[in-house]
């Protein structure tokens, strides 16, 4: 690990005026914030992050749950993991995001990892994590060895001829089912930006994951009310039962009247070089019958642009049963 | 030193398959190389310092930060380098050699400790941010002639072999005790899953907690 210093922000202004100073918020960025830890001292100890400073937020006053007067939840950004997945309103009003976080990690990185860091938490790409490896995500121009390399867990929609990595967040699949809000704060202010619209496609530019800039400091992130009837869980298929990453996984938030779906909002984990909303699957579903026929079109229509690599052709088939499955059991009467 | 080691894994490379078809088993192992040789400055110095004979602290670079850290009730005033995690600080400054180092990398908890009654991987905290807290240890929560009944529970059930993981096994199961955990075994291996154990223990390990769980449920007798 190289040598940093390390500074504790006494508050949100001090926190972004400090790291405004950095060239870049994405890959390489010299000036990190620092929450639970569990990604980046992982990757600090890989070299894959070196920064020069890094900004303690811990002791921010960013750390709570509350219900807004919409009838949503508003969730600060060093709220732990493990606090939201067990808070009652989660429970009650978001069991799609309790679900997928406890699915993820262990009760100890639960207890560490943020829910702003979880927003940010990077590919496990072993390409990516190996500094003696090609990498365009890590290092710029220097290609992707996953294409023709190990790419079984690798993205199969939203990939490019540059970066095949997955985006390995359980949490962002369920906050992209429940259309959440990311709030920013940085050196022009504040602005909102929705999940959907938080993370970025590789493209030409994989080292760039998000819309941050330098000095953004997410401060906290919020759901709309939950719609009024309706069911959501989160299906998780993977090569262990408990710790592992999603080979393929299924965030549903459904109301089903009468034997027919109402409202859908669906996401997929596992597959996408970041949280996969498929509003596609969302049409296919609207006004249906919530009928086997009907899951399989969405399923259908979710990975109909999916582009599988060498070694991960299955997950096409994998992502589409899981979510015809999470689409059963979401459905089917209580 | 570095430079030696370069050469020798590219000179191992050379007998390797080509990129485009390397194993599973030579990425991964190259993996590890890679990882090893990433960090190879640090730890070459490191070692370097040590083989002279210099004690531990002398190894503390000149960004030394000073921090008080307070683990298992008693207050420590240290200075340490920013890159020591809480796990090194733990074993390495304050000779607490409970808590062990497996992966380093967060993904084997043996190096679990609690902080503020939480179980946490030591291995992935900056020792220096935990000022203030209320740490505890392997050594904080027993004694040998006084053991915490999970401590108790593992002797009684045989519940390990090598030993490795166990300090990471106990300090996780004395946390999930007061957390939300369902009644069944697999409840039970679901929270322990991020404490391998490759003796595989696994059955007398939920065995042992699962016998906490039932005699903390019972009425005390008198």
């Amino acid at each position: 690990m190289k040598t940093f210093a390390l500074t504790r922000a006494s508050d949100s202004a001090q926190a972004i005026a400090a790291a405004a100073k950095a060239t870049t918020a994405q890959q390489g960025a010299e000036i990190r914030f620092i929450g639970g830890g569990t990604t980046l001292i992982d990757l600090m100890k890989l070299n894959v992050e070196q920064p020069k400073t890094v900004i303690d937020i811990n002791r921010l006053p960013l750390d709570k749950i509350e219900a807004l007067p919409d009838g949503g939840l508003t969730i600060g950004a060093v709220v732990r993991n493990s606090d939201l997945a067990y808070h009652p309103l989660v429970r009650k009003n978001y069991a799609v995001l309790s679900e997928a976080i406890l699915s993820g990690a262990s009760a100890q990185l639960r207890n560490m990892a943020t829910t702003a860091g979880n927003l940010l938490q990077r590919t496990r790409c072993m390409y990516f994590r190996a500094t003696d490896m090609p990498c365009n995500k890590r290092e710029p121009g220097s290609g992707c060895a996953a294409i023709t390399g190990a790419n079984r867990s690798l993205a199969i929609l939203g990939t490019s001829e540059h970066c095949i990595a997955t985006n390995p967040s359980d949490m962002n699949v369920a906050m992209a089912a429940l259309e959440a809000t990311i709030h920013v704060r940085g050196t022009k202010g504040e602005r909102s930006i929705p999940i959907a619209d938080f993370h970025v496609l590789p493209g030409n530019t994989p080292q760039r994951e998000t819309v941050l800039e330098p000095g953004d400091l997410i401060t906290h992130v919020t759901l709309p009310p939950p719609a009024p009837g309706g069911r959501s869980l989160y299906l998780k298929l993977r090569d262990r039962a408990s710790y592992e990453f999603a080979l393929a996984s299924a965030a549903v938030v459904a109301t089903v009247v009468d034997g027919k779906v109402t409202r859908a909002r669906i996401a997929l984990g596992g597959v996408g070089t970041k949280p996969w909303r498929s509003t596609e699957a969302e049409g296919e579903l609207t006004g249906q019958p919530a009928t086997q026929a009907v899951f399989q079109k969405a399923a259908d229509a979710a990975l109909r642009d999916a582009k599988p690599q060498s070694e991960n052709g299955f997950k096409v088939e994998l992502a589409k049963r899981c979510l015809v499955h999470a689409l059963k059991l979401a459905t089917q009467p209580a | 030193m570095p430079d030696e080691d370069a050469s020798n894994e590219r000179h191992d490379r050379d007998k390797r398959p080509a990129f485009g078809e390397s194993t599973r088993r030579t990425f991964l192992s190259r993996l590890g190389m890679a990882s090893l040789l990433a960090s190879a400055g640090p730890v070459t110095t490191a070692f370097a310092q040590r083989s002279m004979k210099e004690p531990l602290p002398s190894s503390v670079s000149k960004d030394a930060v000073p921090v008080t850290l307070t683990v298992n009730g008693k207050k420590h005033d240290l200075r340490i380098d920013p890159r020591t995690t809480l796990l090194d600080c733990l074993r390495e400054h304050l000779h607490l050699t409970g808590s062990k180092k497996g992966c380093d990398h967060g993904q084997c908890g043996a190096c679990t400790v609690h902080i503020n009654g939480r179980r946490v991987n030591s291995c992935l905290c900056f020792a220096a941010m935990h000022e203030g807290e209320e740490i505890t240890t392997l050594e904080g929560i027993g004694q040998p002639e006084n053991l915490h009944p999970v401590q108790a529970a593992f002797v009684a059930c045989d519940a390990y072999q090598c030993g490795y993981c166990t300090s990471g096994q106990i300090m996780s199961a004395v946390a999930l005790l007061k957390e939300p955990c369902g009644p069944e075994d697999a409840d039970v291996k679901e929270l322990m899953s991020g404490n391998i154990c490759r003796c595989g223990a696994y059955p007398n390990i939920v065995a042992a907690i699962q016998n906490v769980r039932q005699n903390a449920k019972q009425p005390k007798a008198g």
